[in-house]
């Protein structure tokens, strides 16, 4: 935290006092003190950003995940470019496929070289918090201008150990269900039920009338991981205690919901044992599922191409439903912003993004997303973008369905290290396949995570 | 070989004592050696040497990523013994290396010893016999990967057209199908070394030795099995070792296909390494479980080389 009191304050001393020479640094200033003034939230005007003056001449390199619509990366680019202007720094992005920016990330970590600024994935500030620069005043600044921070983006953004905010989270490329609205209405439904014996009734007309839906259960690092937790948190089912040491797999829950995979998956098309993440949209494109868990990408590719058109008209978008304890629960990617302290350039990657979170910047780009993104503070539940297309919404409201993949832990090297070993896919596709019976299924997943959490 | 003159040249320049000059050092021929392997020893210290030591003492330690590790002596690697999915991806990946380099090898010789028949466009063909082996693994990985899908796969769709079947396969998500699968991407990725290294070999063949063979009334059998089978042997004791080598260790077939499923039973020593190394951040325990690829591929190289010291 810096000593000066207001950023717009600073901003006005330092051109009494200054020349012409520093005039990148209160061009800086200048933008994020006028979006102080229009912050949207109440009393926001009152608030001021944290106060932050980039370095000169430094050149920032930025790592990201490729953009799942090209006008993403082009909002991103121009946003950027905006920053190099008002600062008289320079930025150099980087786009990497989604799940490659995890492993770089890793190893820039590790070895204390390459990007100074991420966008990463799920939990992975909380693997090497003690290589990331604190950023606690910027996301207090922008959790009270915005609206607050939704939980699940607060749980993967604090470190509560630390007692401080390791990442700035930017949003999640949520999943809903994605259904074919005259298949389900051929099945006898209006819309996908909200209870899962009765949704299970659904998948199992859609398949008798050869429209099968396609839930994957893969070791999909985005849908075969969100099929699984989904199902598990729906039945009240956890890998851990609260207190991230108890394992709490190998319960009743846990069997009841393995029980009931197994009949879910008989009802489902043939192999989605073996989908990773693309499997379902060609399939869902392809005409041959009425149903999957997915992000909005799918409806966007048919509204894209003229032979899907009729596909996005007869599909629509709505929330996973519940299990018997009647709570919703869901795991979604979520991806944050982080800074390495081998940066030489802490306060310029500081002040970038801060930059990129106010909402001159972050709305526009949200907006680009078309719902591929969910936002993470809740004043940009507002964005038109939700409300523009119907078929969008569920993706707005979704974030308040979901719970961090470490649930009922905390995120840290264990539940990163379960996720990744797909502890919970691995336990589903035992139980499902008929290779194990579900307790036997869960207690191989007991086994690992009592591993797993003793590191 | 020196010169006459030169001698008489060098002579008549007096010289300062040996070994104190630069020149005089350079004219030791034991330091000019060193000096001329000098950057030969440095670039295999510092690209093979120094993350071959960093592998094996990261083993040694219970490092995760972006933190400094403790020694902890053996117990990664007795926590990858007592570990059921380390025992699993061993099984696997000794019945994937032991199946494809069979399997390999016997195609890859019977396609060497069909393309050194004399043909039309013999050239053109061996050429083109080579293109599994140069197109990029990931890429021929990813044609594999839709040719197993579920819902798309070409061959289901064939064989459901032909109506010799009426639901679609499951090929990566039964284990055993799985394993299939894989094992049949990699064969087909690595049949044309062993065709190639073979094909190069059985062209070092005299013909006068199958001639003489035949004019003794040997069939062709005896021809392959007396002849062209013992020397083409230093060949295949070498080939089949790279094979081996390469088959083991075989990460990028594995990753894109299948990430090790279904429920781990296609995780061979490499992708388990990687999954636990640098997505779940146990670098410790994934240097462990790569460094057990170590005594297989020491053990295949000593074979080879008594073989071939054999053989000489």
């Amino acid at each position: 935290m810096s000593e000066q009191s207001s950023w717009g304050l600073d901003r006005r001393e330092f051109l009494k006092t200054t020349g012409a020479g520093l005039a990148g640094a209160s061009l800086a200033g200048a933008s994020l003190a006028g979006l102080t003034g229009s912050g949207t939230a109440e009393g926001a005007a009152a608030l001021s950003p944290p106060a932050i003056t980039p370095e000169k001449g430094a050149t920032l390199r930025v790592l990201r995940w490729s953009g799942f619509v090209k006008s993403d990366e082009e909002v991103w680019n121009a946003n950027s470019k905006k920053w190099e202007e008002q600062t008289g720094n320079k930025v150099l992005l980087e786009y990497l496929s989604w799940e490659d920016v995890r492993p770089k990330s890793a190893m820039a970590a590790s070895v204390g070289a390459g990007p100074d600024v991420v966008l990463g994935w799920f939990d992975d500030p909380h693997l090497y918090p003690g290589k990331l620069i604190d950023v606690s005043d910027i996301c207090e600044y922008l959790g009270k201008k915005y609206g607050g921070w939704y939980d699940v983006f607060r749980a993967y953004g604090y470190s509560p150990s630390l007692k401080r905010w390791l990442a700035i989270p930017f949003g999640s490329p949520a999943g809903t269900n994605n259904y074919r609205i005259s298949w389900v209405k051929e099945a006898g439904y209006e819309k996908p039920p909200e209870k899962l014996d009765e949704f299970l009734k659904l998948c199992k007309k859609l398949k008798a009338n050869k429209h099968p839906a396609g839930f994957t259960f893969g070791r999909a690092v985005g849908d075969g991981n969100g099929v699984c937790y989904w199902l598990l948190y729906s039945f009240g089912g956890k890998t851990v205690e609260k207190d991230n040491k108890t394992i709490a797999i190998n319960r009743k829950e846990t069997w009841d919901c393995l029980e009931f995979a197994r009949e879910f998956y008989e009802a489902q098309t043939e192999g989605v044992i073996a989908w990773l993440d693309p499997h379902n949209n060609k399939a869902f494109l392809a005409g041959e599922i009425s149903m999957t868990y997915n992000g909005i990408s799918i409806y966007y590719a048919a509204k894209g191409k003229e032979e899907w058109k009729a596909i996005a008209e007869d599909m629509d978008h709505a929330f996973l439903p519940v299990g018997p304890p009647g709570k919703p629960g869901q795991i979604s990617l979520v991806t944050q912003g982080f800074i390495f302290k081998h940066t030489r350039f802490p306060n310029a990657a500081r002040h970038y993004l801060l930059f990129m979170m106010e909402k001159e910047q972050y709305a526009p780009w949200i907006e680009a997303m078309r719902g591929y993104v969910t936002q993470s503070l809740r004043e940009y539940a507002k964005l038109p973008i939700w409300t523009a297309d119907p078929k969008h919404t569920p993706y707005r409201d979704v974030v308040e369905r979901m719970l961090p993949h470490s649930y009922a832990g905390i995120p840290g090297p264990q539940a990163a290290a379960a996720l990744a070993e797909y502890v919970v896919v691995d336990m589903f596709q035992d139980a499902i396949s008929g290779r194990k019976t579900p307790k036997e299924a869960a207690r191989t997943a007991e086994d690992r995570l009592v591993k797993i959490y003793r590191k | 070989m020196v010169q006459p003159t030169a001698v008489t040249a060098a002579e008549a320049i007096p010289r300062r004592p040996r070994g104190l000059s630069l020149g005089g050092a350079l004219e030791n021929p034991h330091l000019l050696g060193v000096l001329f392997t000098l950057p030969a020893v440095l670039l295999l210290g510092v690209f093979l040497g120094y993350p071959f030591i960093l592998g094996i003492w990261l083993s040694f330690t219970n490092t995760l990523i972006g933190g400094k590790g403790a020694f902890v002596g053996l117990a990664n690697y007795l926590g990858a013994l007592m570990d059921s999915v380390f025992r699993l991806a061993t099984f696997n990946t000794i019945l994937y290396t032991v199946v494809a380099v069979w399997f390999k090898l016997v195609l890859g010789l019977v396609l060497a010893l069909i393309l050194n028949w004399d043909f039309r466009w013999k050239g053109l063909i061996r050429a083109i016999v080579l293109l599994p082996w140069i197109v990029p693994t990931a890429f021929s990985a990813i044609v594999f990967w839709w040719m197993f899908d579920s819902t798309f796969s070409g061959i289901t769709w064939l064989l459901m057209k032909l109506s010799l079947i009426h639901t679609r396969i499951d090929y990566l998500g039964d284990p055993n199908l799985a394993r299939t699968s894989i094992i049949i991407a990699n064969v087909w990725r690595g049949i044309p070394f062993f065709a190639i290294g073979f094909l190069a070999g059985l062209q070092t063949i005299s013909p006068t030795l199958y001639e003489a063979a035949a004019v003794d009334g040997a069939t062709g059998w005896h021809q392959f099995r007396h002849i062209t089978l013992p020397l083409l042997g230093p060949l295949l004791a070498i080939i089949t070792t790279f094979s081996t080598i390469w088959t083991f260790a075989d990460f990028q077939l594995v990753w894109i296909i299948t990430r090790g499923g279904p429920a781990n039973a296609t995780h061979l020593y490499g992708t388990l390494a990687f999954q636990r190394a640098i997505q779940g951040g146990a670098f410790g325990e994934g240097a462990a479980i790569s460094n057990f690829i170590l005594p297989v591929l020491v053990l295949s190289v000593l074979i080879c080389y008594l073989y071939l010291r054999r053989e000489a």
